[in-house]
């Protein structure tokens, strides 16, 4: 019998998900570094235990993935960052015999609640455009070498790649089967990836999308849907030569080599859940993380479904000492430094959020501690941005900042006295969807902009979080990035950089009103608003994978032709057929 | 002058008046000519042999003996006569008329369907080239070829559908049936068994017997087929798939008997002994039968399958004869099997359309059951006491749920170690191997001559006697 929650649902996660992977632990993937390549390529191999997954019932057939396949692609491509900076080139391939990946596992998506297929959506999204950014910022490709079929999510994993070869061997094909055999569709990416990306001729792009069983070597190649398709004895010789290609035009930055150890017990982000009924006069910090990050534990699995959505605080701290000021020291700090660690964190943090708090709908985001060290910080990241291992401490916090545009709560900064809304941490208050500033008469309550509110942490549409707030009017992103120095209340007001700044007095009611009122809108129609809403300005492919990932994809999960009683995806592999409801909207 | 007209081409598919059957035969016929010359039987392409070659459907037509030399043969194209007012016998358009077109929304399932019944055609020829070379007689050289040609045929067959119904992605799919290779890793066929070597006659008539009988079973599934033409292109080539079946039951059996009536004869029944004899022994049978009984069984796919459920329901592919089932829906049975659970086996009722598979399996395993019951007989009546047994289909399985396993034949699970030792006393191993090329490296061309190891058939072609001279063959 299946789990069901309250609305009768099946109930998506195990009571808690672990984020945090380390290769030796890995179940799914090995990682590689083949001699031939001298240790400049990475090889990532695909070799999913069945009955590993994450949750029983669905056995992981034909290299198919869930979300712990995928939490071990993540950590392998955050490690190949961090702890191996020779790399120049990361090749995938598949440990099974004609088969590469056949993409997320129907039958784990099936028996998954639907915030569950969401946010496994998202995540996985997030990993593959992190691997995109690898080659478009850290001089790090990737190749996917498809010694056999890839399907649906296998392709989508592969056309993230920068090159993709396909052995032509009569078998081995390319596919999207999700429309024509689910009545879904491709959900990482791979619809707008290949015409946006590849720039495969749409009715091409057409055909390749209702055809279950693919399109193989030479009309693969034809269409763009690959870059070269050998025959089976020339294949390891392309993907050979391919990568040396890829090693000798890298511009990799050099930089020390920083080893991430395992995060254990949070020291710079703290996550507290609020129970029902809570007073949100005073916001108590309650219920920390513990030390292996499963917080979860605390709460039950199952929650009885509340009147109201309920509310999550999220604390960053500022450092708590002196800080690296040189790239060395960066890496002599390694791991522990804060640059590194409290970027982890809040991603676990936010990740935990997503998946093991469905039930949360606001989070209040702090931070505290003093924002000169911040400052420092940033200065450091700012002046030495040439330097491998600084630009990928930045291009980390630069992720988990899009991981919080990308969360579907509700954000409200609180900026009170003793907050550090400084430079990279005032990243968090712009990203979050309402600010508030209380403009205290007596204590001293500011914010601070550093060089990196100014480029180094675009948002997905490619602008900075400043420039996307003041599209109206881009001379104000340029004024406010011109403030030297602090910005007290009325100032940041001003400024148009917080929304509201109540003094005093009316601070504790403005702010319980305004998450009380958030908690009780429809999470659905606000999920919805905010997503519109955060992204002003350009269309960048991340943003339309999004969009269209939330829009389009979840409006088709829904759907009672993919997920009711007699749809193709609820009765995929069981003997009855489906049947369509033929009318279109 | 174009050699895709119908004197060339024998036919009932109106070949003369469908231009566009004929443009696409005429591009594809140079091709596969060209492909029998050079992965068809070795050495024997400019021999006349005596071959049936089928000119019509009736009685008179589809038996015409001749000498030919095979790449003169006159490859058809036949279709089972049309039954009028056929309706659909299976799945949830159980009733309807038959399709006489391909329905859009089931062309590609159809045409995947197509394409693997077409991939094993060519590969049995290209797994059998080498074989004349070390034949036992001119008898059995004419079957050989005999079975090769009508394998091309049956390709023929496939290309007819493809060419007629399928449009671009037809013709393409076409030329790929000639360009991929048997055991060419760089090109394999589609299945498995199909890339297995096929070099020396134990192995020939093992596979005839085994591999093409899955080709009967597969073959009766799709007669049943709610898209007319592919039923009707099954139902023929059934007539002579069954002479395949017939070479490998009864060279099995003429094999089984000359090394029963040896070891009779000399009172031997170390397998040392006995293959001194010039005979193979029966340890080296059954590890044959085993090989190519569990190769086969691969052949129809895995266990609980959701294709095969849609093939069932979707009135593409249903169970060999289906009128003898009751229940033509399939939506409410079950199918109890024993599936693998943490090292061991958990009965499990599986939904009978997601069992299709394992349904058509049954069939052919009873089917298989009766020829070695037969085998068993002949040994028998000549008082050896050895039986040869079909092993578990737990046994030595690459699809499926028991693929991955270690079971010995009786289906006993066993550690990976355990099984690689043992893997030589129930599959051969390189000395077996080894043993049966030695026996038979010599080829017998004299009519009048038969290999040590074999017995005589029981009666030659179509009342010819058994050293009639089936293959006139050109020496050098």
């Amino acid at each position: 019998m299946q789990a069901q929650d309250a609305h009768g649902e099946p109930v998506g996660a195990a009571p808690s998900v672990r984020f945090e992977a380390h290769p030796e632990g890995y179940r799914h993937w090995r990682l590689e570094f083949p001699t031939e390549h001298g240790g400049m390529v990475a090889r990532l191999v695909l070799d999913v235990r069945e009955n590993e997954g994450l949750r029983p019932g669905y056995p992981l057939k034909l290299n198919s993935y869930d979300l712990g396949v995928d939490i071990e692609l993540a950590d392998a491509l955050l490690r190949l960052r961090f702890e191996h900076p020779k790399v120049r080139a990361i090749v995938f391939a598949s440990g099974k015999d004609r088969i590469f990946c056949s993409g997320a596992n129907i039958y784990m998506l099936g028996s998954s609640a639907h915030a569950f297929k969401v946010n496994f959506c998202k995540f996985t999204n997030e990993t593959r455009l992190a691997l995109e950014e690898m080659s478009a910022e850290s001089g790090i490709f990737s190749l996917a070498a498809l010694a056999g079929t890839a399907s649906g999510g296998g392709y989508e994993l592969a056309i993230a790649c920068d090159e993709i070869v396909l052995q032509d061997d009569g078998s081995s094909a390319v596919s999207f089967p999700e429309t024509p055999l689910l009545g879904v569709l491709p959900g990482t990416g791979g619809l707008t990836r290949l015409v946006d990306k590849r720039k495969v001729r749409r009715d091409l792009a057409d055909v390749f999308s209702t055809v279950a069983e693919g399109v193989r070597g030479k009309r693969a190649l034809e269409w763009g849907l690959v870059d070269e398709s050998p025959s089976k004895k020339d294949f390891d010789a392309a993907v050979r030569r391919r990568l040396e290609a890829m090693v000798a035009r890298s511009k990799r930055r050099p930089g020390a080599a920083v080893v991430l150890e395992p995060l254990g017990e949070s020291r710079y982000v703290s996550l507290a859940i609020d129970s029902e009924g809570e007073s949100a006069g005073v916001l108590p910090a309650r219920r920390p993380i513990d030390s292996e990050g499963e917080s979860a534990g605390v709460l039950p699995a199952r929650r009885p479904i509340d009147a109201k959505a309920h509310r999550a605080n999220l604390t960053i701290r500022a450092p708590e000492g002196p800080e690296p000021q040189t790239p060395d020291e960066l890496a002599r700090a390694g791991s522990n430094a804060w640059a590194i660690r409290a970027w982890r964190e809040l991603d676990r943090a936010l990740l935990e959020l997503r998946f093991n708090h469905p039930g949360v709908g606001v989070v209040a985001v702090r931070a505290t501690g003093d924002p000169e060290r911040v400052l420092a910080v940033d200065r450091m990241l700012a002046q030495h941005c040439e330097d491998g291992l600084v630009r990928e401490a930045t291009l980390l916090a630069k992720r988990v900042l899009k991981r919080l545009d990308n969360s579907a709560k509700s954000f409200f900064a609180l900026i009170e006295p003793g907050s550090c809304f400084a430079g990279s941490l005032l990243e968090i208050a712009l990203a979050s969807d309402r600010a508030y500033m209380l403009d205290h008469p007596d204590e001293k309550n500011e914010i601070w902009l550093s060089p990196l509110n100014a480029g180094p942490l675009p948002m997905s549409n490619g602008l900075t979080r400043l420039q996307s707030r003041f599209l109206r009017d881009p001379e104000l992103a340029r004024r406010a990035l011109e403030h030297s120095g602090p910005l007290d209340a009325q100032a940041a007001l001003a400024a148009g950089l917080v929304t509201f700044a109540p003094d005093d007095i009316d601070w504790d009611d403005e702010v319980r009103i305004a998450f009380e009122e958030r908690a009780s809108l429809s999470p659905d129609a606000l999920t919805g608003m905010e997503a519109s809403l955060r992204y002003g300005g350009p269309e960048t492919m991340e943003t339309k994978i999004f969009a269209r990932l939330t829009a389009w994809q979840n409006w088709i999960f829904q759907r009672p032709n993919a997920v009711g009683p007699r749809g193709a995806l609820s009765l995929y592999g069981k003997p009855e057929r489906p049947e369509l409801d033929f009318n279109r909207t | 002058m174009s050699s895709v007209n119908s004197e060339r081409i024998p036919n009932n598919v109106h070949l003369g008046d469908d231009k566009r059957l004929q443009r696409a035969l005429e591009a594809w016929q140079p091709n596969y000519i060209q492909w029998w010359r050079e992965m068809g039987p070795s050495g024997f392409q400019e021999d006349l042999v005596y071959l049936r070659t089928a000119v019509g459907v009736d009685a008179d037509g589809w038996a015409h003996f001749d000498y030919v030399k095979m790449p003169d043969y006159r490859w058809g194209i036949f279709l089972a006569d049309r039954v009028p007012g056929r309706t659909i016998g299976f799945g949830d358009a159980y009733g309807q008329p038959a399709w006489q077109q391909v329905p859009g929304e089931h062309r590609n399932a159809l045409r995947r369907l197509i394409v693997t019944q077409g991939d094993t055609e060519p590969a049995s020829v290209e797994q059998q080239r080498m074989l004349g070379q070390s034949c036992p007689s001119m008898y059995d050289l004419r079957n050989l070829f005999q079975v090769n040609v009508e394998e091309g045929r049956h390709l023929w067959a496939m290309v007819y559908l493809l060419h007629s119904f399928f449009g671009r992605d037809g013709r393409e799919e076409a030329e790929e049936l000639l360009a991929r290779r048997s055991g060419d890793s760089s090109k394999p066929r589609m299945l498995g068994a199909f890339n297995e070597p096929c070099t020396d006659w134990l192995s020939f008539f093992m596979f005839t017997f085994f591999t093409d009988r899955d080709g009967k079973f597969q073959l009766l599934a799709l007669a049943e087929s709610g898209f007319d033409p592919l039923s009707r292109t099954t139902r023929f080539m059934l007539t002579e798939e069954a002479h395949h079946m017939f070479v490998g039951e009864t060279g099995v059996l003429r094999i089984v008997e000359r090394t029963a009536q040896a070891m009779a004869e000399s009172k031997k029944d170390h397998p040392d002994d006995v293959r001194k004899l010039g005979v193979v022994d029966f340890p080296t049978l059954q590890k044959y039968l085993n090989l190519w009984y569990s190769l086969s069984l691969d052949l129809f796919g895995g266990e609980i399958s959701s294709n095969a459920a849609s093939f069932f329901a979707t009135g593409l592919k249903g169970r060999a004869k289906e009128e003898q089932f009751d229940d033509h829906s399939a939506l409410t049975g079950a199918y109890s099997m024993d599936v693998p659970k943490e090292g061991t086996f958990e009965r499990q009722e599986v939904p009978l359309r997601n069992a299709m598979n394992e349904v058509l399996r049954d069939a052919y395993v009873d089917d298989c059951q009766r020829g070695v019951d037969k085998w068993n007989r002949a040994i028998a009546a000549h008082g050896v006491p050895v039986r040869l047994t079909l092993p578990s289909r737990r046994f030595h399985r690459h699809i499926g749920i028991y693929a991955g396993l270690h079971a010995d034949p009786d289906g006993n699970l066993l550690t990976r170690e355990a099984w690689d030792a043992r893997r030589e006393t129930w599959l051969p191993g390189e000395a077996d191997c080894a043993f049966v090329r030695n026996l038979m490296t010599r080829a017998v061309l004299d009519p009048r001559q038969m290999a040590n190891w074999i017995g005589p058939p029981k009666q030659g072609i179509k009342g010819r006697p058994i050293d009639f001279e089936y293959v006139r063959h050109c020496e050098g």
